[in-house]
């Protein structure tokens, strides 16, 4: 292209990257300026009605806020943040996202390219870095790549298994001038995105599934992902097949479906996790067989026949060996399948569910929800807060006990209710992760279940509520420990409890202190008020709830173990 | 490296900065070791190739190694052969002392027995080829150095190429040229 063009009809690399965004219908951006970004941020100022940029207090904020933003809302998240420091301090975020499959598009500054290569001031060789942990990592050095760059970068972010995309840009290319012209990517020759789903793989899956008397599906986070929350329904009403759920795989069907046995793995309900070794097909629809769902693989459903659907063929006979694999996206292969079957009754085998359901109950559950006395229990918390929502809230959870309370006693009516950090387990997630899930769904209730450790490694993001007036709902489970790795000390390290004490501030007068309202309860007879007053109150809300000091999450099953090790507690064992 | 097989892995990608980082980190993730590395612009413009030999444990891992690394965006194709489906070679370079090869016939007769070439002579040092499998040119590595002693010794990473029908990277291209162009019809 060898062109004349005049200097007016060029604009700077930093107006030609906020233009390639507004051509991906990019609405909002959670970000931190800095110096090697600066230019960006000026461009950004200019478009300030166009594109709503949310100003975090620390960038691993930013990408965890970008990333409950998009599972909320189906859209790309966007985080920018500037060189070096900048970019470092998003990588946990990346590489959660990369293990949970969120669609992100990161931008971060880079020196200028002159520059690069010299350890300059605040650089980072951000492309090395974040390779691994990226779809996509690319440096930008020249200012005409820029919407060429942007327009791949948000295809491939968004397109087939979703995941985390990082452009480098050097401070030169956002000076620069160059005219410009935006294409959306819509083909890659390297990468394809839509594989061909092969006839006779469906017809095995059909013919197996036909033919299964005692079927047993798993639902992950692939089903929401393709947005084939129906297909999904409609498979499994005609074929008549309980399921369980992974934990990003949980709101896809709502709690109360008659089909729906929970969730799976290690803290997971009893029925799925029994069943899956008592199954004769077992059908795995966009979920990985994390070890935290299979446990030991050598005793894990080696009885039953396996079809694994899923996008990613990586995946496919990675963990766990296929009878018949289904490559291709949930939302075209399901209903294909469904189309090959005639509607069929487990009645007998869903009713041998019960007995594992009853016995949870009665040996984990009744305890933990309504234990009556005593101090109070997370389980009872969680299960409060979404009875008093209707379950129709967005659950956002950090990580730890206060997770796995969430991910067990939280209900749901609606899909991409759940946030959690699935794959990386990452703390400190919980309370960004919800500020970008009410961003991306304003007219959503947003409840963020925290505990005291997590809490206070983003807690600083009280600002940023404050000063974007976000609603959301912190209900903090205070143990003073940090409750999970307590837990294993107490189960497997002779009740040794290193380093898990903490003392903490007054939470409440920190959040006062941001203008947060917020209540802190002891009492169980102030649990049921204090929680009305939260959802009732306009704006965002700390609910600390001082509970059990030593409280587990059962069932479990010890990590590398099999169902036979599922532990119970309370002296309660399975036979 | 009893009980493990040499695999090769042959890698098709876009000729973009850091492809080789993208292998590399994959091989890393799951503790195999690199044995030879050859890199080389394929017939077609623009495509890289990597051959890359490393020892594995099973064809199961070969299997998750190569779909891992087809799986990142700049990679066009990954597939792994192992010895019996290839064709292949390496070249070794082998300096030794000019002075040494005039003294005696030793060197003559090595190199016709081991059917290598003489490439460069001067009055300090000779350079002698030999292409072939490993065996072959650490054959003559063996004897040389036993008999007048090696100064400088190299050896490239292997080339292969496949003895069956394999489909051919252009086809694949060409098919995915039309299935994207179908795309953007539907579109």
């Amino acid at each position: 292209m060898k062109e004349e063009y005049s200097e007016q009809s060029t604009i700077s690399g930093s107006e030609a990257l906020i233009r390639s965004l507004l051509a991906e219908e990019v609405e909002t951006i959670f970000g931190y300026p800095g110096g090697a970004i600066m230019p960006v941020f000026d461009a950004l100022y200019d478009h300030r009605d166009e594109i709503k940029h949310i100003l975090v207090r620390h960038e691993q904020a930013a990408i965890h806020a970008a990333q409950g933003y998009a599972r909320v809302s189906r859209k790309t998240g966007v985080a920018l943040v500037t060189s070096g420091p900048g970019a470092t301090n998003v990588i946990t975020g990346v590489t959660d996202a990369m293990m949970d499959s969120t669609p992100l598009v990161v931008i971060s500054g880079q020196v200028a390219s002159g520059l690069l290569g010299s350890d300059a001031f605040q650089e980072a060789d951000v492309i090395g870095l974040t390779m691994p942990v990226t779809k996509w990592a690319y440096q930008i050095r020249r200012v005409e790549d820029i919407p060429w760059a942007v327009s791949r970068a948000f295809y491939i972010a968004a397109s087939g298994r979703p995941g985390p995309v990082v452009l480098d840009i050097a401070k030169d290319a956002q000076l620069n001038r160059h005219p410009f012209s935006y294409k959306k990517t819509d083909f890659l020759r390297s990468y394809d995105p839509f594989p061909d789903v092969e006839e006779d793989d469906i017809r095995a899956a059909a013919a197996l599934i036909r033919s299964a008397k005692k079927p047993l599906a798993l639902v992950g986070q692939g089903v929401i992902l393709a947005n084939a929350e129906e297909e999904l329904k409609a498979f499994l009403e005609k074929a008549d097949i309980p399921f369980g759920s992974t934990i990003l795989g949980l709101s896809a069907i709502a709690s109360s479906h008659p089909l729906n046995c929970g969730m799976l793995g290690m803290h997971g309900n009893l029925s799925p996790n029994i069943k899956t070794n008592e199954c004769d097909v077992l059908i795995a629809i966009g979920m990985r067989f994390d070890d935290r769902v299979t446990g030991n693989l050598n005793t894990y459903a080696r009885q039953a026949k396996i079809i694994h659907f899923d996008i990613d063929e990586a995946e496919l006979n990675k963990n766990v060996k296929a009878t018949v694999k289904v490559l291709g996206n949930a939302k075209q292969t399901l209903p294909m399948v469904t189309g090959l079957l005639e509607k069929q009754s487990h009645a007998e085998w869903i009713e041998e569910f019960k007995p594992y359901e009853q016995k949870e109950f009665e040996c984990v559950i009744k305890e933990e929800i309504h234990p009556g006395a005593g101090p109070i229990k997370m389980g009872e918390v969680v299960h409060k807060v979404t009875e008093a929502t209707g379950n129709k809230a967005v659950c956002a959870t950090d990580v730890g006990q206060n997770q796995m309370m969430g991910t067990r006693y939280f209900k749901f009516t609606q899909t991409r209710s759940m946030i959690t950090s699935g794959g990386l387990g990452t703390m400190g997630f919980g309370l960004p992760a919800g500020i970008g899930a009410k961003v991306g769904a304003p007219g959503r209730t947003v409840c963020i279940f925290v505990g005291d450790g997590g809490l206070q490694m983003t807690m600083q993001e009280f600002g940023t509520i404050m000063e974007y007036d976000i609603d959301v709902k912190i209900i903090l489970l205070n143990n003073n420990f940090l409750g999970m790795v307590r837990q294993w000390q107490e189960l497997f390290f002779d009740e040794r409890y290193s380093e898990t004490r903490m003392k903490n501030p007054d939470f409440i007068k920190i959040a006062d202190a941001y203008g947060i309202k917020g209540r802190k309860v002891i009492d169980r007879e102030e649990l049921d008020g204090a929680i009305e007053e939260m959802l009732a109150h306009k704006g965002a809300y700390l609910l600390e709830v001082v509970v059990e000091t030593k409280g587990m999450v059962y069932p479990m099953i010890p990590a590398g173990g099999c169902v036979s090790d599922i532990l119970l507690g309370n002296g309660h064992s399975l036979y | 490296m009893e009980d493990k097989t040499l695999y090769t892995i042959t890698i098709f990608s876009e000729n973009t900065v850091g492809v080789l980082n993208q292998i590399a980190t994959i091989f890393t993730r799951r503790q195999l070791n690199i044995e030879t590395l050859s890199v080389s612009p394929s017939a077609i413009k623009g495509i890289h190739k990597f051959t890359i030999t490393s020892y594995a444990d099973s064809d199961e891992t070969m299997k998750k190694l190569v779909k891992q690394i087809d799986k990142r965006v700049d990679i066009l194709k990954a597939y792994f052969n192992t010895n019996e489906d290839l064709v292949h070679q390496e070249i070794a370079l082998y300096k030794i002392e000019t002075a040494k090869l005039l003294a005696t016939s030793q060197v003559e007769k090595l190199v016709r027995k081991h059917n290598a070439h003489i490439l460069d002579v001067n009055e300090h040092s000779t350079v002698i080829q030999k292409t072939g499998h490993y065996k072959d040119t650490q054959a003559l590595f063996d004897e040389l150095a036993e008999s007048i002693g090696v100064l400088q010794f190299i050896r490239s990473g292997r080339v292969a190429i496949t003895k069956s029908k394999v489909e051919r990277l252009s086809d694949m291209l060409a098919k995915r040229e039309a299935k994207g162009e179908n795309e953007q019809i539907s579109k």
